[in-house]
């Protein structure tokens, strides 16, 4: 049976402490998502519903393989999002390599609002040493980076927060049965340095700009605790 | 005329000196001749007719487009290189009367005596490629006067030497010209002669260019008229000279950036172009540039824009002098940092888009914009990396939902559907089956017929959702009856989230 967990923004007395706060991370650093298939842009619309409210521009860093792949974050569709023209800047580069190298430019500039980078595969270039400088320089800086992994497999890394996310057949359509409504996602915080893993079956509600979690395994401890629905806002 | 025979030359259009060639300008009523060359002049062609009227004087008459712009440039370009003879020179007039003024006051002496200074100025233009008429008078007006109507290479005698030339040498105004004309004036003695009070009276309210009173007196030096040079553009250049050659020039790169940096700061400008040049010990000049987003003038910045691409500099065996040089510079005043602390974020962006942009090139790095339209890859827009985005005319168009990731180019798919014009039952895509379970569609966006090719199809977007929760945007292009083309095909155009 499906429970509703709630995960609010101010921390609710009775809400479980260990789960911490799912979403944005207190502490700017690195996040690693891993998408699903070439088809699937629930771990884009996850990255962009944390990052799109928050104000300043975005640096968007995509290899080679991941656009012809996947595609290209297109500005009518972000803009319902919350990020609007001129606050993305789209850079598009050949190799692996380059991306890390331009995520870290990128991460020593404060005004950005954050960093995301897309890489197809497992490039030898993105290690274990890789990830840990790009967490070390976003803690430094401030500026959350958001690494997209494309058909990936969970290496070694030092991301601090790694999600693996698809998508789930959308909510009821209010108007049309036959239609998809608001986006459903299978989140799966799987590794994490402070917060405590589990799955979550999200529902992105885009006129409030809010992500709905409910939790996909039973939880017990919880059962006797039926508070409202519980939310947590993207931005 | 002859900037554009040499420009013709370099280009290695050589043209027959007995062509007749015109140069054209758009009068009120059709092109008219703006300037000729000597057979076009000698078959008849005058200056000022239409193009049409002289074709049919001489009908192998050739014509071009003139540059009047760029003439007028090239004359304050020439100007600055006549400062070899005076350090007052200025570029006079434009059009038909474009010259040059020199002030030789007190350096005449130093190119042998003045008929000899006119002799060197012809000898040096001519090797250019130019003719001139050349006059040397006390007076502005009188030399002006004196290189259009006077003897070849005039040299000012007298005032006997002025009232014999025709009133059109005092620089009036065609209408004024007329009006002496009629009243019977027509050398500029004639109206020396005239009673002055009479013409102060007759002329009174005229301007300077319609004055002929004040124009005499201009000519006579009655009237002041002294040249104001323009100052020429500075030049933003850091240079190091070197005792030993030198195979790589990244230890003197901070000294010149600073050094540059502070030129910049005294002329209150930013470098948006940089050249980095070496000069190697055999005489061969090697050069790479960097661009910035921004003016700028920050010697750590200007400096990391070449960091990583000193390789590219060929060094030879060697060079001893190295300069850097802002061939682009934007005025930047100085700014007031923030007394909280913390960084201008516009300034920290830019350099930012300066450090991509120098390393992974400015193809690379794009600012997204929206555009009015409702094709979906021509609603997107590319916009300079920094700076406000500029502002749309129309208002945006109220879109339906769109995707957050599109392909380009849309992807073919296999589709099998229950109704022609229905939303797929299953499509085939990257040779995987996707069975659609729900739809929202179709939303019919027609081809723009102001842009598109004709015979181009209208397209049905459907957003489909799979068994497996994703969801796509698809589209059909075409119908089945619409004549343009046989079957309807289908297309993967994005993936919403």
């Amino acid at each position: 049976m499906t429970r509703i967990v709630a995960f609010p923004k101010t921390g609710r007395p009775d809400a479980p402490q260990a789960a911490g706060r799912v979403g944005l991370p207190a502490a700017a650093s690195l996040t690693e998502v891993f998408a699903g298939a070439a088809g699937d842009a629930a771990a884009a619309g996850f990255v962009l519903a944390q990052l799109g409210r928050a104000g300043g521009p975005v640096l968007w860093i995509q290899d080679q393989l991941s656009r012809r792949e996947t595609g290209q974050p297109y500005l009518p569709g972000l803009r319902a999002q919350g990020l609007g023209a001129g606050r993305l800047l789209l850079l598009t580069l050949t190799r692996p390599a380059d991306v890390l190298v331009a995520a870290e430019e990128g991460l020593g500039c404060a005004a950005l609002a954050g960093v995301v980078a897309e890489i197809w595969g497992d490039p030898s270039a993105l290690c274990f040493t890789a990830t840990k400088r790009l967490a070390l320089r976003a803690e430094a800086q401030g500026v959350p980076c958001w690494l997209i992994r494309h058909g990936a497999t969970a290496d070694l890394s030092a991301a601090r927060d790694r999600w693996r996310i698809r998508s789930l057949p959308a909510a009821r359509h209010p108007d049309d049965p036959r239609a998809p409504g608001d986006p459903c996602w299978g989140l799966e915080l799987f590794r994490s340095r402070d917060k405590v893993p589990g799955r979550w079956q999200a529902r992105h509600d885009r006129a409030a700009d809010r992500i709905d979690l409910a939790a996909t395994v039973p939880d017990g401890t919880l059962a006797a605790d039926t508070g409202p629905a519980g939310q947590c806002h993207a931005g | 005329m002859e900037r554009w025979q040499r420009i013709q030359d370099q280009q290695g259009n050589v043209t027959p000196d007995d062509l007749p060639l015109a140069l054209t300008r758009e009068g009120p009523h059709g092109p008219v001749v703006h300037a000729l060359n000597r057979a076009a002049r000698l078959a008849g062609v005058t200056q000022g007719a239409r193009v049409v009227d002289m074709r049919a004087l001489c009908p192998g008459l050739q014509v071009d487009y003139a540059d009047p712009a760029g003439d007028q440039a090239a004359l304050g370009r020439m100007a600055l290189w006549a400062r070899r003879w005076c350090p007052w020179t200025v570029a006079d007039g434009g059009g038909d009367t474009a010259g040059l003024v020199l002030d030789t006051t007190g350096s005449d002496h130093l190119w042998g005596g003045e008929a000899a200074m006119l002799a060197g100025i012809e000898a040096e233009l001519s090797t250019l490629g130019y003719t001139a008429r050349l006059a040397l008078a006390p007076t502005w007006g009188a030399a002006w006067a004196l290189a259009r109507f006077g003897p070849v290479r005039a040299i000012w005698r007298g005032a006997a030497d002025l009232a014999v030339l025709p009133v059109a040498g005092l620089r009036l105004g065609a209408e004024t010209l007329l009006l002496l004309q009629r009243l019977g004036l027509k050398t500029v003695g004639d109206l020396a002669a005239v009673p002055r009070l009479g013409l102060a009276r007759r002329f009174a309210r005229a301007a300077l260019a319609d004055n002929p009173l004040l124009r005499l007196d201009q000519m006579t030096g009655h009237l002041a008229e002294p040249l104001a040079p323009p100052d020429a553009p500075p030049v933003f250049r850091a240079t190091v000279r070197l005792a030993e050659p030198i195979l790589d020039p990244t230890h003197h790169l901070p000294a010149l950036c600073a050094d540059l940096g502070a030129r910049l700061a005294a002329g209150n400008q930013g470098a948006r172009k940089l050249w980095l040049t070496v000069y190697r010990t055999d005489g061969e000049v090697s050069r790479i540039s960097a661009a910035t987003a921004a003016a700028s003038r920050d010697a750590a910045h200007l400096a990391f824009l070449f960091r990583d691409r000193l390789q590219a500099i060929k060094p030879g065996f060697g060079f001893d002098l190295i300069t850097l040089e802002a061939p682009v510079v934007e005025p930047l005043a100085l700014t007031q940092t923030r007394l909280g602390g913390g960084q201008d974020s516009t300034l920290a962006l830019s350099q930012l888009v300066d450090r991509l942009t120098t390393r992974f090139g400015a193809a690379a790095l794009s600012r997204p914009g929206l555009r009015a339209s409702h094709v979906p890859e021509r609603a997107e827009r590319q916009a300079p990396p920094v700076g406000p985005a500029p502002p749309l005319l129309p208002p945006l168009p109220d879109h339906g939902e769109r995707p957050l990731r599109l392909l380009a180019p849309p992807e073919e798919i296999r589709v099998l559907y229950a109704v022609p014009e229905g939303p797929p039952a299953q499509f085939v895509w990257r040779r995987q089956t996707h069975r659609t379970t729900r739809y929202q569609g179709p939303e019919r966006i027609a081809p723009e017929w102001w842009q598109d090719r004709p015979g181009t199809r209208l397209r049905d977007y459907f957003k489909v959702e799979d068994e497996a929760g994703c969801r796509y945007w698809l589209y059909r292009e075409g119908l089945h009856d619409d004549g343009r083309g046989g079957d309807p095909r289908w297309f993967v155009h994005g993936m919403f989230a």
